[in-house]
């Protein structure tokens, strides 16, 4: 019978914005606090409450993973369960030893070898010297730098830092593991090591707490999920129907067109919108999944020879498509009436931000060519290569080089 | 497998602190190897890179001893209780040299390791302790020097001397104390940085370390012992010169250095919760 390991109840983290920042000095301070006696009810300073109410509990050896947009508290979640900080109101607590990752590599010194920061830092993290010793041949194994091992760190490339840093901590052995972002670093290979690490340490019977925006690594290591949203829990259960809602969520407000219409001659633009397969509407999608891009219009008047395109550009500012109906021979429509038009898109792009850029016009005239007209978000692994812009699968073919010639038909002369 | 776990392991509570924060023992004595940690990185940051290494904790004692040989002694004329200036200064500047360096050292701690205040969770109040530490080694260095110099300036060693641990301890809680409140503040307020040289030349003056407590104006005594360097000061002159037994102003220093370790602690208590919040 396992009982849980983490309990938060009611947990509330206000920041004071403007106080208690240390660019005081304490004539700042001094006049604060004459000001204040003075007009005592002056006395309000903008406040931000990172975390409300939260409550969650989660049994021994579970592992939980938090998903929410950047500033819905997960951090400060983390630094309340690894109390780093303390809660403003409510109570955390956890049962066993707690090791906190909220950065890998915390307190390497560039001076010190490679050896001497591998003891600093498990040391920081809370290893006791004799477990480090132990553990001193499988962390060096890990991080894959034993010929440098007595070179101070400064001379480590940034990848190599990353390592060293990453196997202390991947042989922690805590009761309860606390990671924020820390596997969004490193190559692919390493990743990979990282994620397989954080596997075992479940399988091995800890708790893991474990924040991230790659979902489909949260969906692969936790069973269970909670969405942050403004410092609130919007929904807590399955790992892969939290993970649907907060993608979901991201209900699209309509792109640069939005629901504002443009009138171009006898068009008229609705929207631009991002659909996934289920029909919903998004801005953040997953990126193993297909979406369509759907244009909603009117023809005021039959216009022949109307013709659209919809490209598609990354966040290098690459286009990486560009369809028109005139390429294809699509059957167009001419009008009058009000069309609804979907472009299909195979799961082919990498993760990243996305804009969506229309031009329509017939081939004598632009109507109109609007660069922006809706934005969306991929989301998921960026599996092999994060730099590639395209997942094409294309197809390969290995010949030998040195098969036996075909046997050649006798000259014919 | 690791021993807390299972049945046997305590909760861990973190919640809002109301009041004054009790210093948890327990848990210090449980991390005190990433003390010795943090101090040893500190010692070994500090070597790698300098030259002369050691030399330098020989070396600047002895100028600094020579300068005020010839400025107080045969400049000012400062008296030195009949035993010869330059040990009797070289005294006072060893255990001076140990706390100013020590509470310096503290001041930083904090806002010199930010990612240890941020980013993991330890008993915060190891990191201005351990920061002292490493300058126990220019004092080791300084004693030894000392202890070569005393005989060769004619003065006896006696059986006191073996009081010293008592006075480089007492002198410690003071650099402990003082570097609490002084790191407490440096996380607070940007100006502690310049405010702390300021204060500890003005400290400097007020402590025996070039001059004698005995010429301090006898009405004046008790309040100046509130320094609690006198105390510490006189007492190792006691020990190692055979200077006289500093008497009610040791007391008086004893309880002052304790009641700032007191403050010290309490205010670093206070404050640390805030910490990350504000470093």
């Amino acid at each position: 019978m396992v009982g849980p390991a983490i309990e938060m109840i009611d947990v509330c983290k206000r920041y004071l914005l403007g106080e208690l920042r240390r660019n005081d000095s304490i004539r700042d301070a001094l006049s604060r606090t004459v000001s204040r006696a003075l007009r005592p009810a002056s006395r309000s300073h903008p406040e931000v409450w990172a975390l409300r109410d939260v409550s969650l509990q989660l049994e021994e050896g579970r592992a939980l993973g938090v998903v929410g947009r950047n500033g819905a508290g997960k951090s400060t979640l983390l630094k309340i369960l690894g109390r780093i900080t303390e809660p403003t109101q409510g109570m955390s607590r956890t049962k066993g030893r707690v090791a906190c990752l909220l950065e890998v590599g915390t307190g390497f010194h560039p001076e010190l070898t490679g050896r001497e920061n591998v003891f600093l830092n498990g040391a920081i993290l809370g290893m006791s010297r004799r477990e480090i010793r132990q553990r001193f041949d499988a962390i060096v194994d890990f991080s894959g730098v034993e010929a440098f091992l007595d070179t101070p760190v400064k001379r480590y490339s940034s990848g190599m830092q990353l390592r060293l840093a990453f196997a202390v901590a991947a042989h922690l052995e805590p009761d309860i593991l606390i990671v924020d972002e820390v596997l969004a670093v490193g190559d692919f290979e390493f990743q990979k090591k990282c994620l397989r690490r954080m596997a075992e340490v479940e399988k091995e019977g800890r708790t893991v707490v474990f924040v991230s925006h790659d979902l489909e690594a949260i969906a692969r290591l936790c069973p269970s999920a909670v969405w942050l949203e403004k410092g609130s829990i919007q929904q807590e259960g399955s790992a892969t129907q939290v993970i649907d809602s907060y993608l979901a969520s991201a209900v699209s407000e309509g792109g640069a067109v939005g629901n504002e219409l443009i009138r171009a001659g006898p068009l008229l633009l609705h929207s631009v919108a991002i659909h996934d397969e289920a029909g919903r509407r998004l801005d953040v999608l997953r990126r193993d999944a297909r979406f369509s891009i759907t244009v909603d219009l009117t023809l005021e008047e039959r216009l022949p020879g109307f013709d659209l395109a919809l490209y598609v550009v990354n966040s290098n500012g690459v286009r990486i498509f560009d369809e028109a109906w005139s390429d294809q021979g699509t059957k167009r429509p001419e009008g009058p009436g009000r069309y609804t038009v979907a472009l299909t898109v195979p799961p082919i792009l990498n993760v990243d931000e996305y804009r969506v850029g229309l031009w329509s016009g017939t081939a004598y005239e632009t109507l109109v060519h609007q660069e922006v007209t809706a934005v969306f978000r991929l989301e998921g692994s960026v599996k092999r290569r994060p730099d590639r812009a395209v997942e094409l699968m294309l197809p390969w073919e290995v010949i030998p080089a040195h098969q036996p010639a075909p046997a050649q038909p006798p000259d014919e002369l | 497998m690791t021993t807390t776990r299972g049945g046997a392991s305590r909760w861990v509570e973190n919640r809002p602190a109301r009041g004054l924060r009790r210093l948890d023992l327990h848990e210090l004595w449980a991390y005190r190897e990433l003390a010795g940690f943090l101090a040893l990185r500190d010692l070994k940051v500090k070597y790698k890179q300098a030259v002369f290494g050691v030399a330098w904790a020989i070396v600047q004692p002895l100028a600094t001893v020579a300068v005020f040989t010839i400025v107080f002694n045969r400049l000012a004329s400062v008296q030195s209780e009949g035993i010869p200036y330059p040990v009797y200064a070289l005294t006072g500047l060893t255990l001076w040299t140990y706390v100013s360096n020590g509470v310096n050292r503290a001041t930083l701690s904090l806002v010199g390791n930010p990612a240890l205040v941020t980013k993991v969770y330890f008993p915060r109040i190891l990191a201005p302790i351990a920061s002292v530490l490493p300058a126990t080694v220019d004092l080791v260095v300084s004693l030894v020097l000392l202890g070569i110099l005393i005989p060769v300036y004619g003065v006896a060693l006696s059986g006191t001397a073996l009081t010293l641990p008592i006075w480089v301890v007492g002198a410690t809680t003071t650099a402990i104390g003082v570097g609490l409140i002084f790191g407490t503040l440096n996380v607070r307020y940007r100006d502690v940085n310049q405010a702390i040289a300021f204060f500890i030349q003005l400290w400097l003056f007020l402590s025996p370390v070039a001059y004698a407590t005995s010429s301090v104006p006898e009405n004046w005594k008790m309040m100046y012992s509130l320094n609690p360097m006198v105390g510490w000061i006189d007492g190792l002159r006691w020990a190692m010169l055979g200077a006289p037994w500093p008497g009610l102003g040791l007391l008086i220093s004893v309880v002052s250095s304790l009641v700032i370790l007191t403050l010290g602690v309490a205010y670093f208590q206070t404050a640390e919760r805030r910490f990350a919040d504000v470093i």
